[in-house]
């Protein structure tokens, strides 16, 4: 009995740690992040996570510093591109230091 | 092992921090112990994606992708084989991976009717699949009869190869057969349609074909528009290119189309006032969703699927996401890379959704390359976002096609990076 009740406590007191009643799954939900959102467009010509099959360069295995470089350069038209700049254009620089930080992320753990 | 580890999933998602677990949608939905179903009607560009990267985001999900094909043979670079340049194998796209590798549950069955109440889709068996959230992606079907004399039937005779397969056999075979200074009628309808600078880069390859093979033979473009895509950049290459072997006729100096007798190999223009005989004629019809789209009351009056364009979701029918062609897509053409892309980003509402945290804000892009001659490439793209107005509308500033000034080395990269692409984009829909 003492046992249960020491239990309900640690569930009510956990629930009361958050906004309104949640499922489990909710819990550890995360946002998928704007970067991440950004890098899956990327896929599309580079490579599923950056992995190129094709023509296109790799984007695995560059850091995270060196890729927003490039694409602040594309935007502002100061490294030639068939492609890249008229895509580096649109989006903030936030935006460019985001999806190059994703892909940093990407190559530090490992992948 | 099918799915991907945990690791893998919070590495996909990006290392969001502590407090963006708690930034729920106004409407949470409570996941049921029982794994969420999505059903994917569809597994072409978009179809193949979604199933794919829904089962990316997270492994938890039961994804089931029905298609009626064993396998598909991509429309994007299908002109390659008129030109000489592929072969049928080279489009050809399987199933293997998604059902092996992501553990999707790839189903060869027809869809005859979608319950957007029961939430069940019915199959050509029979049999009916429950889901939790639908995916359609049925691409195109062809308005028969919008072109008088143009119906299924007429197909045969005058291909429209506008879906990849039997009809690009069919027209390949015919333009072999076609004589020396014989004449390629190709009628593209007006907008919208399935991929814009599609029949201009069809139109280049036939010539590439002809000025290796057959230099005598013309081109006539009898279009029911003015102006297409790319068209600065088509025009002077062909000019530069295939001196003297293409006319274009805008739709409106006598292009459009009155009339077609597919017996007889031959096109009316002009009020059916105008005749113009073929050896090899090509119509690309006027066009619509893929059929079950329509039938299932997803569609509107000029047979698209309106959609929130934020998840997908249509707006005729709720828990159902209409993606690709099928789609209205803002500004978005309809294309191959649209499809993916859309997929992708529904993908991740849907996961959203289900566990709780906020759609994320949707990122569109899209690079149509055309291959005008083997070492002569060009490329339209696009970033698009959702305006104020939740309507997808292309970045000022941003996209545009290649340069008109561009040198050789400019157009071979383009050729090359034009091939790439498709190396990328069908590992990314199917590998």
């Amino acid at each position: 009995m003492a046992k249960t009740l020491k239990y309900e406590k640690v569930i009510v007191s956990a629930l009361m740690g958050f906004a309104g009643l949640l499922s489990a799954a909710a819990v550890q939900a995360e946002e998928i992040s704007r970067g991440s959102v950004i890098a899956a467009t990327c896929y599309t010509c580079h490579g599923t996570f950056g992995n190129s099959t094709g023509s296109m360069p790799t984007l695995a295995g560059i850091t995270g510093n060196r890729m927003k470089t490039m694409l602040m350069e594309f935007k502002g038209k100061k490294r030639a591109s068939t492609v890249m700049a008229r895509h580096a254009s649109g989006y903030s620089d936030e935006e460019l230091a985001d999806v190059a930080n994703y892909f940093g992320k990407l190559q530090k753990r490992g992948d | 092992m099918a799915g991907i580890t945990r690791r893998e999933f919070v590495k996909l998602v990006g290392a969001g921090g502590a407090t963006s677990a708690l930034a729920l949608s106004g409407c949470a939905s409570f996941s049921k112990k029982s794994a969420q179903r999505v059903v994917v009607i569809g597994g072409g560009f978009g179809g193949a994606t979604c199933a794919k990267y829904l089962r990316m985001y997270d492994s938890s999900l039961n994804v089931t992708m029905i298609e009626q094909n064993a396998t598909y043979h991509t429309c994007p670079t299908s002109n390659l084989v008129f030109g000489g340049l592929k072969k049928m194998a080279g489009l050809e796209q399987n199933y293997k991976a998604l059902s092996s590798k992501h553990g999707v549950n790839v189903v060869q069955e027809r869809v005859t009717a979608i319950d957007g109440k029961k939430r069940t889709v019915t199959l050509s068996s029979g049999k009916t699949v429950e889901y939790d959230r639908l995916v359609v992606s049925p691409g195109i079907d062809f308005k028969w009869g919008a072109i008088e004399g143009y119906d299924e039937a007429a197909s045969q005779l005058m291909p429209h190869a506008w879906k990849a397969g039997p009809q690009t056999e069919l027209l390949h075979k015919q333009l072999l057969a076609m004589p020396d200074g014989g004449t390629f009628i190709m009628c593209p309808p007006g907008m919208p349609f399935r991929c814009p600078p599609g029949p201009y880069e069809r139109a280049s390859m036939v010539a590439h074909y002809f000025k290796t093979n057959k230099p005598k033979s013309k081109i006539l473009i009898l279009d029911a528009k003015d102006e297409f895509a790319k068209q600065g950049l088509f025009m002077n290459a062909w000019k530069e290119l295939y001196p003297g072997m293409i006319e274009f006729v805008a739709g409106s100096k006598g292009g459009k189309v009155h009339h077609v007798d597919a017996k007889t190999n031959t096109v009316y223009t002009e009020e059916g006032l105008t005749t113009h005989k073929g050896d090899v004629v090509n119509i690309i019809p006027p066009q619509k969703a893929g059929m079950i789209a329509l039938s299932s009351g997803l569609g509107n009056d000029a047979g698209w699927c309106p959609v929130d364009q934020h998840t997908f979701e249509s707006k005729l029918v709720p828990g159902v996401h209409v993606i690709g062609d099928a789609a209205v897509a803002g500004a978005m053409p309809k294309s191959g890379h649209t499809a993916n892309n859309i997929a992708k980003m529904t993908a991740a509402a849907i996961v959203s959704q289900f566990n709780g945290a906020k759609s994320p804000i949707p990122s569109h892009v899209n690079t149509c390359y055309s291959l005008v001659a083997p070492d002569y490439g060009i490329s339209v793209a696009a970033v698009y976002r959702l305006g104020e107005d939740g309507v997808l509308a292309g970045i000022k500033g941003a996209g545009g096609v290649s340069p008109a000034d561009a040198d050789k080395l400019f157009r071979k990269q383009e050729a090359d990076y034009g091939h790439g692409w498709y190396d990328n984009i069908t590992a990314d829909s199917w590998g």
